[in-house]
């Protein structure tokens, strides 16, 4: 069967990840019984019991701590924040644990632990609707995944869990695709097509530090993540219209980020746009744009653009969110801005 | 206890005594890396605990751990060496003082963060209770931890889940500079148990006899998959917080009182009187461990430090740069 939605691949890895390896249990608040806030983990209680699959207070210092010491003495945690801002409770064992023991102790100890984290605004205000990625970016010692589609998310977390390191997963909540325990889901997913590709039963592996080139072009890069991916590849469809072939990149995974997929696009496009879902200053789209300014400056016709939340938190109005966030139609305007030769005329595409 | 295990758990409170006495020393009258927290005074808490665990049991330990790596049988000659920064030390020189740890005797690691490895023993507990061993996870911390919410979530996650772990609440009674009756209403950091529905249990941290005995309860409760048990062990640090802090909280008289009951010396007296030592077996110990400090001393300085791209290597697991 084919999984066409993001909760359906995620779970199915979970299942094929614990079927294989008895050491990978599952640790967080609301999973076991109640099968998870965006239902990921149901069913999961009855296939592998209590002590596999286990509720847990509202203690995200007591969670993550407890997967970081399980990790250590050799089980496989994965553990789900309800929201990735809950993450904020946890920092020290994120940051300063997991993310450093073996470094502080001299590689005696591997810490394989993975932390699920549902990201992006959907009208929940300032405190449930952040992209924290480049939170853990900047923290040496952890690695960082953000699948977009049902295909990567199942070969992702099978990668995540295998690995021997503390590995932050973070899933959007606008592509699960799945039903809340109150109907369907909010979801973009619906008009995504054969972009949202399904994921197959059985076990591959997506490996971490690979790019995917979701779209090939020949005029302008695009690297995006989770949702923005899918508003640039609208965006790319937009633009096609105007002869302008956008080429657009998903890292995958953040951490490792594969720069020579990145850098390589833009040799060939000689222009750049990042959009990603997280604040500008500082931020996922700040870090690729500065490894691609120092990597290929020469290669490039035109301006990087950044196209971010501006450095404020979520609002929640809804007119005011979508104002925020990246969209189609912005993602459209940057393009459109660094295909414009100095003078503001659009010069055409192939430029290089 | 008799003779040889008394001998025993003399000769570790004795290494951990003068490791620390040296490493004051070599802090006086060297430029060594870094800093330290010294556990003169608190030895018969980390022995009497250890005494009670094997190679195969966890404990996780504070910014002030040399104490509690000497207790679970780490080796000497690379904690000293980790002291010195390294690459023979325990930690390849990564770490030092606040990270010292010993996988291969399940010494998982000081910390220099208060009360963070409070829930990491949980999650060591959680460990042996999926894998059924009959192995335990023992939670070292201070008076001061008691006040971090790392530590209520991480009691209480092991309460609910029966999971075999102590914690062990080192009352030295001061965090850092203040003391913890400034810090919280309780006289007994171990009543704070009755919220969690675990037992409390108070010792006098000074007595080794004492402690082990306690100990031995709250690990055999453990073992058996009765739950966690809090075991609060009311001792105090004869040294400053860190290095050379001058102590001006507190008064001479004080520190005078408590080092009457040295824990040291007050095993010292027990192994003559009770469990049939003499003077020259005892001397017999105290010289072997002079030399086992003197000889990691020596390991230490003779090895080489840390090459540059050492760094490197640690970062994430299965790389090699």
């Amino acid at each position: 069967m084919e999984l066409r939605t993001i909760v359906q691949a995620l779970r199915q890895s979970l299942v094929e990840e614990m079927d294989r390896d008895s050491s990978v249990i599952l640790l967080g608040e609301d999973i076991a019984v109640f099968g998870g806030a965006y239902r990921v983990t149901e069913g999961l209680l009855a296939r592998y019991g209590a002590s596999r699959v286990r509720d847990t207070p509202i203690s995200e210092v007591g969670i993550v701590g407890a997967g970081v010491g399980a990790a250590m003495t050799g089980l496989r945690p994965v553990l789900e924040i309800q929201f990735n801002d809950f993450l904020a409770c946890a920092m020290d064992q994120v940051c300063n644990q997991a993310a450093k023991m073996r470094f502080m102790m001299g590689g005696q100890v591997k810490v394989p632990l993975v932390i699920r984290a549902p990201v992006g605004a959907t009208g929940r205000a300032a405190q449930h609707s952040q992209s924290l990625e480049a939170w853990f970016m900047h923290t040496p010692g952890l690695k960082v995944v953000f699948p977009c589609t049902p295909y990567d998310a199942k070969g992702l977390l099978a990668s995540a869990i295998r690995d021997d390191n503390p590995v932050m997963f973070f899933e959007h909540k606008l592509l699960y695709g799945g039903s809340s325990p109150g109907g369907k889901a909010k979801t973009a997913v619906d008009g995504l097509g054969e972009a949202f590709r399904a994921a197959p039963e059985g076990e591959y592996l997506v490996p971490l530090g690979v790019a995917d080139i979701k779209r090939a072009g020949r005029d302008v890069t695009i690297v995006a993540t989770g949702l923005t991916l899918h508003k640039s590849l609208g965006a790319a469809d937009i633009l096609t219209r105007e002869g302008i072939e956008a080429e657009v990149i998903d890292p995958r995974t953040l951490v490792p980020l594969d720069r020579e997929t990145i850098l390589a696009s833009v040799r060939r496009t000689g222009r750049l746009v990042v959009a990603s879902e997280d604040q500008l200053t500082c931020g996922v789209a700040s870090e690729i744009s500065a490894i691609v300014a120092e990597e290929a400056l020469w290669y490039l016709d035109a301006p990087i653009r950044r196209v971010s939340v501006p450095d404020t938190p979520i609002p929640f109005a809804p007119g005011l969110e979508r104002a925020v966030l990246p969209q189609t139609q912005t993602i459209v305007d940057a393009v459109r801005s660094v295909m414009a030769g100095p003078d503001g005329r659009t010069p055409g595409g192939g430029m290089s | 206890m008799d003779k040889a295990t008394a001998l025993g758990l003399y000769r570790k409170m004795v290494e951990i005594r003068r490791f620390e006495e040296t490493l004051y020393y070599l802090f006086s009258t060297r430029d060594m890396p870094g800093s330290m927290h010294q556990y003169n005074g608190e030895e018969a808490v980390a022995v009497g605990v250890c005494a009670h665990l094997s190679p195969t049991d966890y404990i996780t330990s504070t910014h002030r751990g040399h104490g509690h790596c000497i207790a679970k049988g780490a080796d000497i000659r690379a904690v000293m060496a980790e002291m010195f920064a390294k690459s023979t030390g325990c930690c390849r020189g990564m770490g030092g003082s606040m990270h010292i740890a010993d996988f291969s005797v399940g010494m998982l690691g000081a910390n220099g963060i208060v009360a963070a490895g409070i829930p990491i023993a949980v999650g060591a507990g959680l460990t042996c209770q999926v894998q059924a061993k009959g192995r335990v996870s023992v939670a070292f911390f201070g008076d001061g931890a008691a006040n971090e919410g790392a530590f209520h979530e991480a009691v209480n996650l092991a309460a609910v889940w029966r999971l075999p772990v102590v914690f062990v609440c080192e009352n030295n009674v001061y965090g850092f500079s203040t003391h913890y009756r400034r810090t919280m209403l309780l006289e007994d950091i171990a009543d704070r148990s009755a919220a969690y529905g675990i037992p409390g249990v108070v010792v006098d941290g000074m007595d080794l006899r004492i402690v082990h005995a306690a100990a031995g309860e709250a690990v055999q409760r453990a073992r058996e998959g009765e739950g966690p048990t809090l075991l609060e062990c009311k001792t105090y640090r004869y040294m400053g917080h860190s290095r050379f802090e001058p102590s001006s909280y507190r008064t001479r008289e004080e520190l005078e009182e408590w080092k009457k009951r040295d824990p040291i010396v007050l095993f010292r007296s027990v192994l003559l009187a009770e469990a049939g030592a003499s003077e020259a077996e005892i001397a017999q110990v105290e010289r072997t461990v002079d030399q086992v400090i003197e000889e990691a001393v020596r390991f230490a300085e003779q090895s080489p430090d840390p090459s540059p791209g050492d760094w490197r290597r640690y970062i994430f697991a299965g790389e090699t740069p």
